[in-house]
């Protein structure tokens, strides 16, 4: 394999952003195409990351340390693929927690992992009332919603998201994932949403499973 | 007669507690806390905090802080259905309550969590009652056969029918906190008597890092003015909601739970409320929040002492476990939360029972884990000197003559100095424990379970009182659509 995307591989492993963007910029300016550099280069590291975490050999601020730096790198990347270019963002998802509850921080994470796998984020923080969900993917074009709830007293809104879209007629453009400590698979079925996750590893293969293969 | 000592961790010297309180004045002085709730942010501008206009950033002077502190009582005590004081919080007093709050329980016999109904709950509050080393309820499960909306005052509900115990419980929404208080206030006598008396403690969690919502906020002005015990809920994660280090990790905590004390006390000044928290020493390889972590266990008896320092009753979420059936782990993480809770002298210990990060609770676990506190219970009385000399000569003489069994020193002692544990726990002769069936001891629990719901239970609530408790909650329930409240055994 090329050195310089060898190099690219690892600056997001180790999680280096400066690195990141430094080897962004210079990919350029060798005139190397952006997408080979983006999927040859970056997006091995953040894949292999995915997995080293999944075996438990890396730890936590490391898979986030390795998403920042994927997420410099492609700052610097995706402006230059230009119009016409299949752009390799995988789709693009809006996320947040739902109404009345505050917890945010594993839906943080889920928002992280997914942008440093090449999805675009649209974050839409905590406390989100249910039609804003639906309001904010249809401006951005959005291919899915994500949301987040860890209390038994909101996790009803993510039902009522799903019926909100279907009020609205937009059920099948969007695709519908949930997760949090009430939810499951069960859960997820049961109000009608395309699908549930654990952890954030498996949200990042949920949207890749529901959007890229969809 | 040499002086009895109760065995103690100490986590500081006295110099790390005062640079610890100072730092955490510092932070408040210098970042200061977010307030979303409107009258908490009237309170502290009203007592001179500076606020940044452009964010709801208030800067808490330390001589607020200090003020707020001394006005708070140093010692608490909660009250029983008869109006008789029950827990005693302060000092070194520890007492035992079940983890709360769970969304699932764990189903012995399908072997797997499910979602709890009312029978479940009312199973869980029965047990609690019935077992001594609890000293109070906790609405340790969220029934999944009535309106989510109302989940917080229906566990209330059913706590405060089945049982003469006070109860550690707290709001999911504002408009919880009406119903609840009108329903303590019942069982109470009346609104007075609630004050005079209080008879539960709600839970107030910060949001880490400095933050305090409109809902929990709310939670800490409402209790301070209906008199219900106000018990601090900061839960430092390390490296994601606090610094990783288990000592920045205190200092946040501190400066949280300080901000607490001065919106409380501005609110209604000698109001009680306790320091206690959940912190967790975050998994960097899983990203969860391990209550059996023994670093968890360390930042929960080092905010403690923190806690004493200050004067305040304390608290902390230990006595539980990440396990997800009632197994060695489970056991072990419980048994080890119980024990450094109780040599840290934590007043209020919240935990047993409890599963998988604080989400499923077991009515097996509650009846081991009891024997895990009735123990640590034991523990912190230490080893008491019953005479001096500890071992006079003459009983020696008689001892080394015959056994020490027909004595009459070791008839006069030897129920004080052992604990005897349920039958849960096994101590049989390999041969006797065969002939019991060879049962292990979730099994053996699971049978106890059965054995005290079907003996003598707590006398049934005066039934105007009860029929009282009933309307509250009926109206709460047809608010969200549910004209009648489940059947109950
Ligand atoms: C930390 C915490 C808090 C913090 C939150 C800080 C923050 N900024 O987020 C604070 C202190 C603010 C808090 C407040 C409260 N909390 Co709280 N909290 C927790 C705790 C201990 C951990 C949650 C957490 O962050 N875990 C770590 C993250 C990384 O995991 P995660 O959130 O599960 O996310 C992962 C997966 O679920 C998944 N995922 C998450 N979202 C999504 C979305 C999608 C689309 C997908 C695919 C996947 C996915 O991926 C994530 C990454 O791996 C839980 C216990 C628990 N078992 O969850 C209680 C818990 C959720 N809280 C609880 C309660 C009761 C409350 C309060 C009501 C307490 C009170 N009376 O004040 C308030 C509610 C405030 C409100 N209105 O929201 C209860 C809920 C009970 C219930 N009936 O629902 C729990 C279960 C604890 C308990 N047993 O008491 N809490």
């Amino acid at each position: 394999m090329d050195s310089f995307l060898e190099r690219c591989t690892q600056s997001v492993l180790e999680g280096e952003e400066e690195q990141a963007e430094d080897l962004a910029r210079q990919a350029l300016d060798l005139g190397y195409p952006p997408l080979a550099v983006i999927e040859d280069g970056f997006i091995r590291g953040i894949r292999k990351v995915g997995e080293l975490w999944e075996e438990g050999t890396v730890f936590l601020p490391e898979l986030v340390m390795a998403a920042g730096a994927m997420k410099k790198a492609m700052a610097v990347l995706l402006p230059a693929l230009g119009a016409g270019v299949q752009s390799p963002a995988q789709g693009h998802l809006v996320i947040g927690t739902i109404e009345g509850d505050i917890h945010d921080i594993g839906k943080t994470l889920v928002a992280t992992m997914l942008e440093a796998n090449g999805f675009r984020v649209t974050d839409l923080g905590a406390d989100v009332p249910v039609g804003r969900f639906v309001d904010e993917a249809e401006a951005c074009g959005a291919d899915g919603i994500a949301i987040s709830a860890l209390l038994t007293t909101t996790m009803s809104g993510q039902r009522r998201v799903v019926e909100e879209l279907k009020k609205r007629a937009l059920r099948p453009r969007f695709k519908v994932l949930v997760g949090g400590a009430p939810c499951s698979q069960e859960w997820a079925e049961q109000i009608g949403a395309d699908g549930y996750a654990g952890d954030a590893v498996a949200a990042v293969a949920l949207a890749r499973r529901l959007i890229c293969a969809g | 007669m040499p002086p009895n000592m109760n065995p103690h961790i100490t986590w500081f010297a006295p110099e790390t507690r005062h640079q610890i309180v100072e730092e955490a004045q510092r932070i408040l002085e210098e970042v200061g806390v977010f307030v979303e709730n409107e009258e908490a942010l009237e309170l502290l501008t009203g007592a001179g905090c500076r606020i940044e206009a452009s964010e709801r950033r208030v800067r808490i002077p330390a001589s607020l802080v200090e003020k707020a502190v001394a006005s708070a009582p140093q010692r608490i005590l909660l009250y029983g259905r008869h109006g008789e004081a029950v827990m005693d919080l302060g000092g070194d007093r520890i007492h035992f309550n079940p983890g709360s709050a769970a969304l699932r329980i764990y189903d012995a016999q399908e072997k797997r969590a499910r979602t709890p109904i009312s029978a479940d709950l009312v199973r869980f509050i029965k047990l609690v009652d019935a077992l001594p080393h609890y000293a109070a309820q906790s609405t340790g499960l969220i029934s999944g056969d009535v309106p989510p909306e109302v989940g917080d005052r229906y566990r209330l509900y059913l706590a405060l029918l089945y049982s003469n115990k006070p109860v550690v419980t707290g709001t999911f929404r504002i408009d919880g906190f009406r119903p609840m208080a009108e329903m303590l206030a019942a069982v109470a006598g009346g609104p007075q008597e609630l004050r005079a008396k209080p008879n539960a403690i709600f839970d107030c969690c910060p949001s880490p890092p400095l933050k305090w919502s409109e809902l929990t906020a709310q939670a800490l002005i409402d209790c301070a003015r209906s008199g219900i015990v106000a018990e601090l809920i900061s839960m430092p994660l390390t490296g994601a909601t606090s610094p990783v280090t288990l000592a920045g990790a205190i200092v946040q905590h501190c400066a949280e739970s300080l901000s607490g004390v001065v919106i409380h006390q501005l609110a209604c000044p000698g109001a009680p409320i306790i320091i206690g928290g959940s912190p967790a020493c975050f998994d960097m390889r899983k990203g969860t929040t391990p209550m059996g972590a023994i670093e968890t266990m360390m930042i929960d008896g080092g905010y403690a002492e923190i806690g004493k320092h200050l004067g305040l009753p304390t608290q902390a979420y230990m006595a539980l476990s990440d396990a997800k059936t009632v197994d060695y782990q489970a056991g072990m993480e419980s048994a080890m939360g119980a024990l450094v809770a109780a040599l840290s002298g934590i007043n209020n210990i919240s935990g047993p029972g409890m599963l998988d990060f604080e989400s499923c609770q077991s009515l097996e676990k509650l009846v081991l884990d009891h024997e895990a506190c009735g123990s640590a219970l034991r523990l912190a009385r230490g080893i008491e000197l019953r005479e001096d000399p500890i071992l006079p000569l003459a009983l020696m003489q008689q001892g080394i003559k015959r056994s020490f069994l027909p004595l009459a020193h070791t008839k006069r002692w030897f129920r004080q100095e052992a604990y005897f544990p349920d039958e849960v726990i096994d101590r049989s002769t390999l041969e006797e424990w065969r002939k019991l069936g060879g049962k292990d001891a979730t099994q053996r629990a699971s049978q106890r379970v059965e054995q005290i719901l079907s003996g003598q239970q707590a006398e049934p609530l005066d039934p105007p009182l009860a029929e009282a408790l009933r309307e509250i909650m009926e109206a709460e329930a047809r608010r969200f659509g549910m004209e009648k409240l489940p059947d109950l055994p």
